[in-house]
This record gives structure tokens, C-alpha cells and sequence, in this order.
């Protein structure tokens, strides 16, 4: 009976063997995966095992931490003016994940990072309670202050930059919410979950940087420095040849103008009032190729700009025919921009043609205040010219003074923009978006701060005013809240 | 100089008893454990647990114990398998204490039940009782020869305790307890040891009949129907135990366990390939039609689907708490193992060693019931009377299979099946029937090693002789 009995201790072996096999495949194959599935809660208890660092703006923070007595969380999220930060914070809630910058910076966060190996191996020595570390960011808490209280109870967003390096001052967008009502993850947190998800107004979108909108007029700032850079017009107060009505190419359809004296009008005075049909010619002259080529170089159709948090990709079409690319060069057919490109695009222009990229995070610090990462200004492009550059702020800056963008002026300081009212929706059926695009320049000719502001407004009538009246007074408190803080 | 012939594997001259070599490997059985219980109270509060010395002084008394008793009775049984039993009881013990001092599972205890008590002393209570019977099994059992006589007994008790947890209501889904007022009892546990018995005595006797009266088909020895009968009893009394008790566990590590033993008391390939016929025909017979299994086998395919996820977390659950445990683990005290909830401390408690001891820990301790089921093997080839032989090999293949279907369902190789680890999982009626396997095993191995009387001389052996000194 000796040889069936050792094939059967052959085949006992085989059985041990197979799940040797086997917890090697789960515990060393696998683990990582199974470590970081979706539906592993210690990736949530972890999160929040120990107290979370926080993300700070002007030297102070904007989250906390709250000890609970939960078995599973043991601290959980605040958060401190939560509506006005939620659209640079995000949220990290113990039901519902984390976003933005709260997701994005998870490992400095709670301290997990590798990049904090040192500080966790120091404390399994010294025995201190392990914390997470701190994410620094660039906003200007004033900005903020002033973007967030002008918006109020309109629907819209804000994105102001400072154009000498790209650091994003403020970021807001409204209707918001706030984070610390989910934090957790009673009913109680459930229900205000569930009802951000229902609103039809979705507060939890963040219109800054997630949200495309027709630029309208103020897209003709680039259509113009496209028209400089590729010599189309080589002297902004020289009279263009353009006939009222000018009819798109190929169609028989007129372009309108809201405005008066449009016929032949400079390049200056058609920034001025505004003029639909001296951009649209000008940008058929120019052509759809240079067009893209000059909107890409302001980070048009780049779907990977992030500040960390990834913005949406604005949009100028490559494929469009004739009249497409002409209505476009208004603003209008399916072009479509964030808040933030829109900053961006007038960052470049008041930083004399130089684009830097923008970015929202200064530096990384371990939980002991040392810095882990520093963020420094990068040059992303240079869209045009200095020359150029100068002659749009010359333009921009005579939109404020004597234009449509009268409601942005600020005594004592030289302020350039752009308005812009943007009808969308089948028939222009929807209501129309108010735009405005400024910035403002201190005396030794640098500019602290440009600024993007639209406002998504029922009552808006259409045309260019509602622009400037209601989106540039809060463009105008933006940067005068930058102005004051730089005194 | 004498020729002596030898047929066992162990010499058949004064084997060394290796009582010293038990006593020293029992002191590590014991010592581990107790590092282990300091761990987890350190991990979990910072302090040197209460009961330390209590427990370790229990579980060293307790082997004590069992080892005089081994010292005196089963003088040169084998020195690892109580060692090794020890070793898995106390660290299932520690587990199970450390699972008591889970603020989740005890919140979980409050909300279900109202209240929460811990299962660690009980545990303890039970490793007692089972060393109890041990020992009883070592001075009562002075041959296991004697269980010979109770073939039939045996088959009749086996199938009683087999039948019995029909009457009683369904737990978790399964009919696989008995309940005497304040005690449940799984019979399924016991029952694999006495069927054992019987297996063993009946083969014994129809060996020849099933081995040799047989008709050559195709390349297979196809047995007489008469002889088949016997199989066809057991195959539709595992598949009976599937369908009313739905008991995948106990009917798999039961028809297992036949094929196991008829394959080696008939050395017929063909009654592996019958055996393996009918079980897959059986299951799949079953399957079509029995929605728990079904169930089971969904959950075993897609753990992480939405719907199964819906209906049980558990194998997702283990399977992640695997994964956490990674290559060195959590260490002790410190993994969410206890996220499985429900069966953390019984069916499941392996994903605690998987996450608190990672992938190392595991080796080593699929390793130790390896080498369990390797000792019990290498008994069943000592042994010189093919009842004992058959006895061991039945009783340690019964161990290598509950081991491979409990830990292969934990860690999603097969379906899960819902029997336990034998002794670190938490239950009275698994860790008192595994300590009388071991007993058994170890009164085996006792004869297979004793010293064998001298050989008669051989007048052959006189006849080769050329040089007479």
C-alpha cells in the first residue's frame, strides 16, 4: 500500500503548494492592486488615521482637523469658509472621496507620501504622533475674498493671475458649496451629499476651471494679437477696410454690429465699442491655420493644463470651414473657453507677450515646516510679441478709459480689459453669458494681476454692456483687492 | 552478523523515542505564542497585556500535559505533530483574543445582538477540553486496532451525526449545527473522524474484492457492481449532505476523503478517475439546480461585482485584507482585518494572519499544516497493519483537504465553502475533533515506531553464510 500512499502525500503536497501559489499571487502579485481598489476602506481609514495637514493661504490654513470618535475615521475634514475655497480645495470626505487639490495631494496630506519618508521614519523613532504636511498655495486671500462676495448669489466664476510668474490669486465659482457639509459619513452628510448631486445648478461644479462658455468679445483680444503677430495689421489706428455690413465669406448672412461707426474703423477704436465685423474679417484675413497656431500658443486645445488640478481644454476648432473660423474670431460658432484660459490669455498680453504657466501651489511642506517641493515659475509660451504686447495693452487699456469696459476703471491705476457677452444656446435661445477680461498695472509698468471673470446672468440684456456692467465691477474689486495687499 | 530484513520505512530496531526533541520543539509552541499575545497588546494599547502570564501558563500547562501523557503513553510517537498542533492552537488563540479587542467587531456585536462577549476564553475553555480528550484518547485507545471493531458502529454514528443537523434551523444559510440548549455542536467535525474509522475497517476486509474482481474497460479497471455499491452509498449521501444541509465543505472533504482511501487500499487508478467522475457529475448536477451553490460559485468568479457586493462584502473583503497584508504584513494588532465583520474570528480568521503576518507569515503557516499532513502521511507509511495505515492516511488526507478548502475559499482559489481552520479558528466542535485526530494519529505513529520484536533468525540467512566466524 506504500506507493498509492506516497502518491497521495505527492498529491497532499500539490494542495499546500497550490495556495502557497496562491497567497503569493494575492499578498505579493496583486497586493498593490488590492491595496488601492476602490472598494478598500483602509484607503479611506488611512486617510484619515492620523490628522491631516492642511492647505493654507496667506500663512494661515483654510482646512482643519476633527478628532472623532468613530472606529473606523479617527479625525475628520473642516474646513474654514468653506464655500469660497471649495473650488481650490475640493473636498475629502470619509463617504465620498476626495477631489482637487484634497485628492491630488493626498500623500503630503495624510503623510503617506513618499517624499515624507524621512519624517515618518523619524517619528516611529521618536514616538510622536504622525502627521500630515502642509500644501501651500498662491492665492491671495483678499482676491478671493473680493471674487467670491462680488459674485454672490449670480452664477459665474472668477480666475485672477499674476501675470509675472502664473501663480493663480484667486479662484472662485458660485453657486458653491461646502465640503465640510459631507465630510463624514453620517445620513446627515448623505443627505447634503445627495442633494449637491441634485442641484440643478450643480454648485459642485468648479466654473473656473471645469467649465467651458463662449468667450464672446473678449476672444477678439487674441483674434487682434493673432492679426499683429501675422502682420495682418501692422498699425492699430490705420483704418481697416471694412464694409458695413460685412457679409461672411461664402454666406449670405451679415455679420451685425452692436455697435456704432464700425465701418472701416481702426483696430483700436474696433476693440473700443466692440466691433463683431472688423474681427471677423480680420480673422478670415488672418486665416483659420495662424488663427489656431496663435490660439494654441495662449493654451488653446491643451487638455493637460494643470494647476495641479486639471483644467478643462478650451477649445478654437482646427477642422472649421471659412465662416466658421470668422465667427469664431468673435468669440462665437464653437468656441469655448474657462475662466482660467481666458486669465491666461490676458496674463500673456500684460506680461508683455510672455505666458507663464499658471499653477496654484507654492510649495510642499513636511509636517515639521521644512519644504519639500518649491514650485518655481515656468515660461509656458510666448504668444506674441513684446511690441505687439504692448500695442493690445495700449488698446485694452483705451477700452477702460474711453470703451466698454468703463466700469473697471480704478483711480490712480492703469487698468486694460475687455467685455464681452456671449450668446449661446440653439437661436441664441439661452440667456447670455457677461464676460469681462482686465488687468491692472502699477507704476513701474509690471502688472500684479489679471483677471477673468464670467457671469452666467439672466437678466442680461445683449450686448456688450452687460459685460461691463456686471462682470467688470467685480473684476474691478479683484484687483484692487491685489493692489491693496501688495501696498 | 544477522541479516535483517526490513519493510517499514522507520527502522524496526530501538527508533529513538525523541521525547527531549518533542519537549524542546513544544517549548517554542509555546514561547511563540506568548510573544505573539505580548504584541498584539502592545500594538493595540501599549501595555504588557493582563493576562499574560495567566495564558501563557494555561497554554504551557496545558502541553505539559499533553506531553507527559505522550511521555508516558505513546512513548515513540512522533515528536512534531503535537508540537505543531500547539503552536496553531496558541496562535489561534492570540488571534482570536486580538480580534476581541476590535472596537469594530464589537461595535458590530452591540448593534446586532445587544451586547458583545468576548470568544478568546471560551476558545481557551475548548483548547482545554480538546487536549482533555487528547489525553483521553492516549490512555483510553492503548491500540488503535481496537477501533477495528467498530466498523459498522461507526458507519452507523457517522451517518446519525451526518443526518442530524436536518432538524435543526438553518445558520448563516447552512444546516450544519446541532444545538443542545446553551451548546452548538457542528457534528460535520466529528463526523470526518468516525467516518474515517469506518472507511478504514471496511476496506480492510473488501480490498481484494475491490482491487482485483474487477473487468478491464478502455484502459480502466471497472469494479463489480456489487463492489460499487458502497461508492454509489457515499456519493449520493455527500451529494444528500449538499443538497439539505447545503454543506459544500463537509460533502467535498467527505467524498475526498473515500476516493483518498479507496484509492489506496485497492492501488487502482480508476477509482480516482471514477471518483473525480461522479464528483464533478454531482456538483454539477447540484449546481444547476441549487441556488446557494450557485451563489457561492458567483461570488467566487466576480467578488468585486456590484451585486455581490450587495448580497456579502466577504470575500472581497478578505481578499483585500490579503493584499493590505502584503509581503511582511501589518504586524500584529495592526491590520483592518476585521472590516470582514461577520466569521472574522471562525471561517475567516486566516485573512487576519494574511494581513497581520503578510505573505511570510502565511508561508509559514500553510507550511506548519503541511507538515502536519506530511508527519501524518509518513505515519500511514510506518505503520505496519493496513488499518492503521489506512486510518492515518484517511485522517491526515481529511486534514489536507479541510485545510486546502477552507484556506483555498478564504483566498478565492475555489469557492468559499464554510468549514474552519482547524485549531486557530474559533469553535468548540473543530479544535476539540482536531485534538482527537492528533491523538489518534499520534497512537498510530506510537505502534508504527515501537520497537518491533526481534525477527526470528532466518535459516536461509544460515545458508548464504560462507566464512563461519
Amino acid at each position: 500500500m506504500n506507493k498509492p500512499l506516497r502518491r497521495i502525500a505527492i498529491f497532499c503536497g500539490l494542495l499546500v503548494l497550490a495556495l502557497l501559489v496562491r497567497t503569493n499571487w494575492l499578498q505579493y502579485v496583486e497586493a498593490e492592486e488590492l491595496n488601492t481598489h476602490s472598494k478598500n476602506r483602509r484607503v479611506l481609514i488611512e486617510r484619515y488615521a492620523n490628522e491631516r495637514g492642511n492647505i493654507i493661504v496667506d500663512g494661515k490654513p483654510i482646512t482643519g482637523s476633527v478628532e472623532t470618535n468613530d472606529t473606523d475615521f479617527k479625525y475628520k475634514r473642516t474646513y474654514v469658509d468653506g464655500p469660497m475655497w471649495a473650488p481650490v480645495t475640493g473636498y475629502a470626505s470619509q463617504a465620498f472621496d476626495a477631489n482637487q487639490i484634497e485628492k491630488l495631494e493626498d500623500g503630503i496630506l495624510t503623510g503617506n507620501s513618499d517624499q515624507l519618508f524621512f519624517d515618518r521614519t523619524m517619528a516611529m523613532f521618536t514616538g510622536d504622533k504622525r502627521k500630515g504636511g502642509n500644501v501651500v498655495t498662491t492665492l491671495n486671500g483678499a482676491a478671493q475674498k473680493a471674487a467670491f462676495e462680488r459674485l454672490g448669489s449670480k452664477k459665474g466664476a472668477v480666475a485672477a493671475i499674476d501675470p509675472q510668474t502664473g501663480k493663480i490669486l484667486a479662484l472662485a465659482s458660485t453657486p458653491s458649496y461646502d465640503p465640510s457639509n459631507f465630510a463624514g459619513y453620517s445620513g446627515k452628510d448623505e443627505k447634503a451629499w445627495l442633494a449637491l448631486e441634485r442641484d440643478k445648478d450643480k454648485p459642485k461644479l468648479n466654473r473656473a476651471l471645469r467649465e467651458v462658455y463662449p468667450p464672446g468679445s473678449t476672444f477678439k483680444v487674441l483674434t487682434a494679437a493673432a492679426a499683429l503677430e501675422h502682420g495682418a495689421v501692422d498699425d492699430i489706428n490705420a483704418a481697416t477696410d471694412t464694409p458695413e455690413p460685412y457679409i461672411l465669406p461664402n454666406t449670405r448672412t451679415p455679420m451685425v454690429n452692436h455697435a456704432n461707426g464700425c465701418k472701416n474703423a481702426s483696430l483700436n477704436e474696433a476693440l473700443k465699442v466692440s466691433c463683431n465685423s472688423v474681427f471677423a474679417k480680420l480673422g478670415d484675413k488672418v486665416g483659420r491655420d495662424k488663427m489656431v497656431e496663435t490660439a494654441q500658443k495662449f493654451g488653446f486645445n491643451n487638455p493637460e493644463i494643470d494647476t495641479p488640478v486639471r483644467a478643462a481644454a478650451s477649445v478654437y476648432d482646427k477642422t472649421m470651414d471659412r465662416p466658421g473660423n470668422a465667427l469664431s474670431s468673435i468669440g462665437q460658432f464653437n468656441t469655448a473657453t474657462t475662466p482660467l484660459q481666458m486669465a491666461m490669455v490676458t496674463a500673456a498680453i500684460a506680461n508683455d507677450g510672455k505666458l507663464m504657466k499658471p499653477y496654484m501651489i507654492d510649495r510642499l511642506e513636511a509636517p515639521n515646516l521644512e519644504v519639500i517641493k518649491n514650485n518655481e515659475p515656468q515660461e509656458m509660451s510666448r504668444p506674441l510679441s513684446p511690441k505687439n504686447a504692448q500695442l493690445l495693452q495700449e488698446m485694452m487699456e483705451n477700452v477702460v478709459e474711453q470703451g466698454t469696459g468703463g466700469n473697471a476703471k480704478i483711480d490712480g491705476v492703469q487698468v486694460g480689459g475687455k467685455t464681452g457677452t456671449a450668446q449661446h444656446g440653439e437661436n441664441n435661445s439661452k440667456n447670455p453669458y457677461a464676460w469681462f477680461i482686465s488687468y491692472a498695472k502699477t507704476s513701474d509698468g509690471g502688472s500684479p494681476v489679471a483677471v477673468a471673470v464670467v457671469v452666467e446672468d439672466s437678466e442680461a440684456k445683449r450686448d456688450d454692456i452687460s459685460g461691463g456692467g456686471l462682470a467688470a465691477p467685480i473684476a474691478k474689486a479683484v484687483m484692487k483687492a491685489v493692489l491693496d495687499s501688495k501696498k | 552478523m544477522s541479516v535483517v530484513t526490513n519493510t517499514t520505512t522507520i527502522g524496526a530496531i530501538e527508533a529513538p523515542s525523541r521525547r527531549n526533541t518533542e519537549l524542546a520543539l513544544l517549548a517554542f509552541a509555546v514561547v511563540i505564542p506568548v510573544f505573539a499575545y505580548l504584541n498584539v497588546g502592545l500594538a493595540l494599547n501599549g501595555e504588557v497585556p493582563a493576562g499574560l502570564l495567566g495564558y501563557g501558563l494555561g497554554l504551557g500547562l496545558l502541553a505539559g500535559v499533553a506531553h507527559l501523557v505522550v511521555r508516558k503513553f505513546a512513548r515513540y510517537a512522533d515528536p512534531l505533530l503535537l508540537p505543531l498542533a500547539t503552536l496553531l492552537n496558541g496562535l489561534g488563540l492570540v488571534m482570536i483574543w486580538r480580534l476581541d479587542q476590535s472596537p469594530r467587531l464589537i461595535q458590530r456585536a452591540t448593534t446586532l445582538f445587544g451586547g458583545f462577549s468576548p470568544d478568546a476564553p471560551k476558545q481557551l475553555l475548548y483548547s482545554a477540553i480538546g487536549i482533555a480528550l487528547f489525553v483521553g484518547v492516549l490512555i483510553l485507545l492503548k491500540d488503535h486496532r481496537i477501533l477495528q471493531r467498530y466498523t459498522y458502529i461507526s458507519m452507523a454514528v457517522s451517518l446519525v451525526l451526518l443526518i442530524l443537523p436536518v432538524f435543526f434551523p438553518a445558520v448563516n444559510g447552512a444546516k450544519i449545527w446541532i444545538s443542545l440548549g446553551p451548546f452548538t455542536i457542528q457534528p460535520g467535525e466529528f463526523a470526518k473522524i468516525i467516518i474515517a474509522i469506518f472507511f478504514s475497517g471496511y476496506l480492510m476486509v473488501k480490498r481484494d474484492a475491490l482491487a482485483l474482481a474487477s473487468r478491464r474497460f478502455m484502459g480502466l479497471y471497472l469494479p463489480r457492481g456489487r463492489d460499487l455499491g458502497p461508492i454509489l452509498v457515499v456519493w449520493v449521501m455527500s451529494i444528500l449532505i449538499l443538497v439539505f444541509e447545503t454543506d459544500l465543505g463537509t460533502s467535498l472533504l467527505f467524498f475526498g476523503l473515500f476516493v483518498i482511501m479507496l484509492y489506496v487500499a485497492t492501488e487502482r487508478t480508476s477509482w480516482i478517475v471514477f471518483g473525480l467522475l461522479m464528483s464533478a457529475v454531482g456538483a454539477v448536477g447540484v449546481a444547476t439546480f441549487e441556488p446557494h451553490v450557485q451563489q457561492r460559485v458567483e461570488f467566487w468568479l466576480n467578488p468585486f461585482a456590484e451585486k455581490t457586493w450587495a448580497q456579502s462584502e466577504q470575500i472581497g473583503q478578505a481578499l483585500m485584507s490579503f493584499g493590505s497584508g502584503g509581503t511582511l504584513g501589518t504586524g500584529l494588532g495592526q491590520g483592518d482585518s476585521d472590516l470582514i465583520g461577520f466569521a472574522a474570528n471562525s471561517d475567516f480568521i486566516l485573512s487576519t494572519f494574511g494581513e497581520e503576518l503578510g505573505l511570510a507569515g502565511m508561508m509559514a503557516f500553510l507550511l506548519i499544516y503541511g507538515l502536519i499532513v506530511e508527519r501524518g502521511v509518513r505515519t500511514a507509511l510506518a505503520a505496519r497493519d493496513p488499518f492503521g495505515k489506512l486510518l492515518a492516511i484517511g485522517l491526515s488526507g481529511a486534514l489536507a483537504i479541510q485545510v486546502f478548502v477552507v484556506a483555498g475559499g478564504v483566498m478565492g482559489l475555489i469557492p468559499l465553502t464554510g468549514m474552519t481552520m482547524p485549531f486557530v479558528a474559533y469553535g468548540g466542535s473543530s479544535v476539540i475533533a482536531n485534538w482527537a485526530l492528533v491523538g489518534i494519529l499520534i497512537r498510530i505513529s506510537d505502534t508504527a515506531r515501537r520497537p518491533a520484536p526481534a525477527p526470528a533468525p532466518s535459516p536461509d540467512a544460515e545458508m548464504t553464510q560462507v566464512v563461519r566466524p
